[in-house]
């Protein structure tokens, strides 16, 4: 035995010799040799804890087959396993006997019915008649535990998987198993409901219809589904999932696990906002703002409002126009964009990012990093918002490993966040002064400094306030690559596709294929006819431009300034100068409202493509169901607006713009249509070559807080006024409502009681608010959501700031 | 509203600090709740979770497990008549009778007054003392049902030694100041225990 290979070990399995890794339980070693054990509590993404008995196989270690359960008995060598043998059988028939002893065995009315493991397993080891006449117990059917998760207690066998999940992987314990012996049952605590963020996916694992989904109960039988494999563009982490429809109407989407994203797992926006696609609210006609009397919109045919957004477009010129969004669009419907704005309209003035994001040049010119880096660097630090909040699943992947892998995870910021449970160390700054937090630590001799400069360093890096400008971030960029060289980036960007948008050029100076608009490559030269010499403009001072009269026709791609952008007041000032504002989008959202012309089109699962996640992997996005109304595709209404502006984009379907993005950018020359659409690509692939080069700005000093006022701090929440959360009837009241949180000694100082309603008064706007005391808020700072329904941070900002500070004031 | 009063609290604070991790404290403060109210209501739940550092919902999960944690108000005295195999063949099912008729309230109920909670239970471990009883988990042997009448009398009346449902103990465990705060938490301990390298473990 000692002179065996240490690095792998032999067990025979059912007479076959399989290779198995030391410490690997034996039900995951027979799964990769595929030998099927059967199970139900273990799972493969956690713990095993041995409760079903379901695994029970003969394990002979050389005393003589004894039964042992599978999930809990690691391999040893000359292990010698039976799963089909007498006893094992015996032991599968007697454990489903006992597990049906209490089932209800309501599979005709069970969502779970015809994909369900405990249903399937009974068939195939099942006993086929069961001894027990005795009365089954008996609970109150279906009761929610939250708001998207109902618990039908008879039909729970006890496995402790969604409790492990709660527990072990979202680290929300707030179901537990009560009771006990026969009584026992999943229970939360009296009205303390599981709210958590991942609770979608306790659904997705129960493998009994215990718990069911709020949004999908009764929608569909598993055998009315059709699924296909896509990627979520919810947030832009680029999480793999099933999308499954029923009657060309999305009902369900399930994690599908990948290894290097989301290991099965989802959060509930991403789970359930398929509601939002259903919406009877969607745009499905064009609507033109009727020019007499009444100025509403009204609905027209497209050859009319094609017309009228090629007449806006041209009369305002190249240098009158800006082109604001793009992060919703795919790859190829971004690309199209991109070259219809610099090679059709001439102009430069085109951004993604609503002010809210990276300069682009930091997010394709700094080292970067993969999600499996940050997962498996020494350290992860993270200076950005809360990514609970805004990368939900990135906030699960660092968690794992900072509470199962080797990873400390380290987080500078203004306030605390969820992460702050698994850092190993959280570091309060003062609002925008991350970068000199971290020069004060690596100068210190602390010994987390040692840490950082010794051992691999992963930089998840973005805004840790909306109300702060990008130049903190750029500062820290700035630090860590003059102080920490080896360290590698994370961009921490929310919206959908937003790498994508940057990978093709929708950000002033920038080409497709993460090339400046000085250097294009020769490919894209005799594609695109022209391109602009200078510089265009980025979202804030396209706004300001507009509200300088500079520019006429303003595009929005997807895009909502009016509740995106940090500063309000700048945004709604803009679409009012402007004389066109040309709107292409879902829904009517607070500044499609605004609008003078409304093209309308296909959303999520109606398109087809592919999407590009915060690491730069490129992966397929696929449609499933018909898209509503006369909605188009975004690349559509690009190449049908060039052809009205007198040009030719040449491109006539998705995989064409793939085609010629693969030879004209640089960056994705090699990922071909066939390897990005192809099965093989579960994982992606991840595109990570970049030719930008970037120059960094020394440090610069934040303003200082007059000893008044209150530095104001704003993120964003995972439950907020986001058009598709407020479209989706089962989301839309998890939004809670705006609070601003000061700290108690704050509040005290100003004599106002905690729960009370106190004037905001900011440079922009002067409001009235709840002010709640909180003491993990820092003393003189305010924390206020960004975009809460019914109030949000955006009417206090002013963009052009480097930090922004309000007062408050009883009333 | 906090749940535990001003010298439960203190108390409660030095019961943490005698373990490693405050999670530890759970069900020893769970006691102390218990003590303090006769019951463990879910504001003292919802309160040791905060203190302990974890979710109402895991302390709930812990405390009904047992038995003896009462999640509903419960009588100044649980008597729990043996009903297991012993009891059950030397009269228990007559003495269970006799006591509702005595109390007047079914089994797993508690008079109006609120002086009596009535359960039965499982096996007390006294078969040779047959049937048997616990009253507040003190053992009464070969009850008949006359002494079952005395035994209510007596405790109705002030003259018993039987202390208030949820009082573990007369004598309050004390642990020696250096050895509570501090203590090492078992991932630290480097070195073998005593009873293991004294004596090369022969003992």
């Amino acid at each position: 035995m000692s002179d065996q290979d240490p690095s792998e070990v032999t067990v025979t399995v059912n007479g076959t010799e399989i290779e198995a890794q030391p410490g690997e339980m034996l039900i995951a070693a027979a799964d990769r040799a595929g030998i099927h054990i059967p199970r139900f509590c273990y799972h493969e993404r956690m713990s095993p804890v041995g409760m079903c008995r379901m695994c029970l196989v003969d394990v002979d270690t050389g005393r003589g087959p004894m039964l042992q359960p599978s999930c809990m008995v690691p391999v040893a060598e000359g292990m010698v396993v039976d799963t089909e043998s007498d006893d094992t059988k015996r032991a599968q028939e007697g454990i489903l006997e006992f597990l049906l002893v209490n089932h209800p065995l309501d599979c005709p009315v069970c969502d779970k019915g015809g994909e369900c493991p405990l249903q399937d397993q009974t068939i195939a080891y099942g006993p086929g008649e069961s001894r027990f006449v005795e009365e089954k117990r008996h609970y109150e059917k279906p009761i929610p535990i939250s708001d998207l998760v109902h618990l039908d207690r008879e039909r729970c066998i006890l496995c402790d998987r969604c409790t492990r999940f709660a527990d072990e992987i979202a680290g929300d314990p707030l179901i537990q198993f009560t009771e006990r012996g026969n009584s026992t049952q999943v229970l939360t605590f009296p009205d303390e409901p599981f709210s958590s963020y991942f609770s979608g996916n306790t659904v997705q694992i129960c493998p009994v219809g215990a718990l069911t989904a709020a949004p999908y109960r009764f929608k569909a039988r598993p055998w009315d589904l059709e699924e296909t494999e896509s990627t979520c563009t919810t947030c832009s982490m680029g999480c793999r999932i099933s999308v499954q429809s029923s009657r060309n109407e999305l009902v369900r989407y399930l994690g599908v696990d990948v290894e290097s994203v989301n290991h099965g797992w989802l959060c509930d926006k991403g789970r359930f906002n398929f509601e939002a696609i259903n919406s009877d609210e969607r745009l499905t006609t064009p609507l033109v703002r009727d020019q007499d009397n009444q100025r509403q919109l009204l609905g027209t045919d497209w050859g009319s409002a094609l017309a009228a957004a090629a007449a806006a477009i041209s009369q305002a010129g190249p240098q009158g126009i800006g082109i604001i969004g793009g992060s919703r669009l795919t790859n190829e419907d971004a690309y199209a964009w991109s070259k219809i704005a610099r090679s059709v309209i001439g102009t430069d003035n085109i951004d993604a990012q609503l002010g809210d994001g990276l300069p682009a040049e930091l997010v394709l010119g700094l080292p970067q990093a993969t999600i499996a880096d940050a997962c498996e660097a020494d350290t992860a630090l993270i200076i950005g918002p809360d990514l609970k909040e805004e990368l939900a699943i990135l906030h699960l992947r660092l968690r794992g490993a900072a509470t199962k892998g080797r990873t400390k995870v380290v987080q500078i910021g203004p306030t605390a966040t969820g992460s702050d449970s698994y850092t190993q160390r959280s570091i309060r700054c003062q609002a925008g002064e991350a970068a000199k937090a971290l020069t004060e630590l690596l100068s210190s001799d602390d010994q987390l400094a040692q840490q950082l400069r010794d051992g691999s360093v992963v930089t998840i890096l973005g805004r840790t306030s909306m109300a702060e400008s990008a130049d903190p971030a750029m500062s820290v960029a700035a630090v860590i690559r003059a102080e920490l060289p080896h360290a590698t980036f994370l961009p921490a960007l929310r919206r959908g596709n937003v790498r994508g948008a940057l990978d093709m050029g929708l950000a002033p100076g920038f080409l497709p294929g993460r090339t400046r608009i000085d250097n294009p490559s020769q490919p894209l030269l005799q594609k695109w006819n022209e391109i602009p010499k200078e510089q265009g403009l980025g979202t804030t001072e396209m706004l300001q431009a507009a509200v300088a009269g500079k520019i006429e026709t303003l595009v929005l791609l997807g895009a909502d300034p009016l509740c995106d952008f940090p500063d309000r007041n700048l945004a709604a000032e803009a679409i009012q100068k402007v004389k066109t504002v040309i709107a292409i989008d879902n829904f009517v959202t607070a500044s499609v409202a605004q609008a003078d012309i409304v093209l309308p089109v296909t959303a999520y699962g109606e398109q087809s493509g592919t999407t590009t996640n915060i690491e730069g992997r490129v992966s397929r996005v696929t449609q499933k169901i018909t898209p509503p109304g006369s909605t188009r595709d975004d690349w559509m209404i690009a190449t049908e607006l060039a052809w009205r502006l007198g040009g030719d984009l040449g491109l006539t379907s998705k995989e064409e713009i793939w085609r010629e993005i693969e030879q004209v950018a640089p960056s994705h020359a090699g990922v071909t249509l066939e390897r990005v659409t192809s099965d093989e690509t579960h994982e992606g692939i991840l595109v990570q070559q970049s030719s930008i080069d970037l120059t960094l700005p020394a440090l610069q000093d934040t303003p200082i807080a007059d000893g008044y006022g209150l530095r104001l701090i704003s993120g964003r929440k995972l439950w907020d006024g986001a058009t598709t959360t407020a479209h989706s009837p089962s989301l839309q009241h998890l939004a809670e409502p705006p609070t601003l949180k000061v700290h108690p000694n704050d509040l005290q100082r100003l004599g106002i009681p905690s729960g009370s309603e106190v004037r905001v008064i900011s440079t922009r706007a002067t409001e009235n608010l709840t002010a709640v005391a909180d003491s993990n808020v820092q003393r003189g700072t305010a924390v206020l959501p960004f975009n809460q329904p019914g109030g949000s941070a955006n009417r206090f900002i002013d963009a052009t700031a480097v930090i922004n500070d309000i007062r408050i004031e009883t009333l | 509203m906090r749940f535990f009063n001003d010298e439960n609290s203190s108390l409660a604070q030095e019961i943490i600090g005698r373990y490693p991790k405050p999670r530890s404290a759970m069900i020893p403060l769970l006691h102390l709740a218990q003590e303090q109210e006769g019951w463990v209501t879910d504001e003292a739940m919802a309160e040791i979770a905060e203190l302990v550092g974890t979710t109402s919902a895991e302390v709930l999960g812990t405390c009904s497990f047992y038995e003896m944690f009462k999640r509903h108000p419960v009588g100044k005295y649980v008597i729990n008549i043996c009903t297991t195999m012993s009891c059950a063949l030397m009269g228990a099912g007559d003495l269970m009778k006799h006591a509702e008729l005595r109390l007047g309230v079914k089994s797993g109920s508690t008079t109006v007054d609120g002086m009596f909670t009535l359960e039965g239970a499982e096996c007390q471990a006294a078969c040779t003392e047959a049937p048997c009883l616990q009253v507040n988990y003190r053992h009464q042997y070969r009850v008949t049902a006359n002494q079952f009448d005395e035994l209510v009398e007596e405790l109705a009346s002030s003259d018993h030694e039987v202390p208030e449902h949820g009082v573990l103990s007369q004598i309050r465990q004390h642990i020696p100041e250096n050895r509570s705060v501090g203590a090492v938490p078992p991932e630290d301990v480097a070195t073998a225990p005593v009873w293991l390298t004294e004596n090369g473990g022969n003992q």
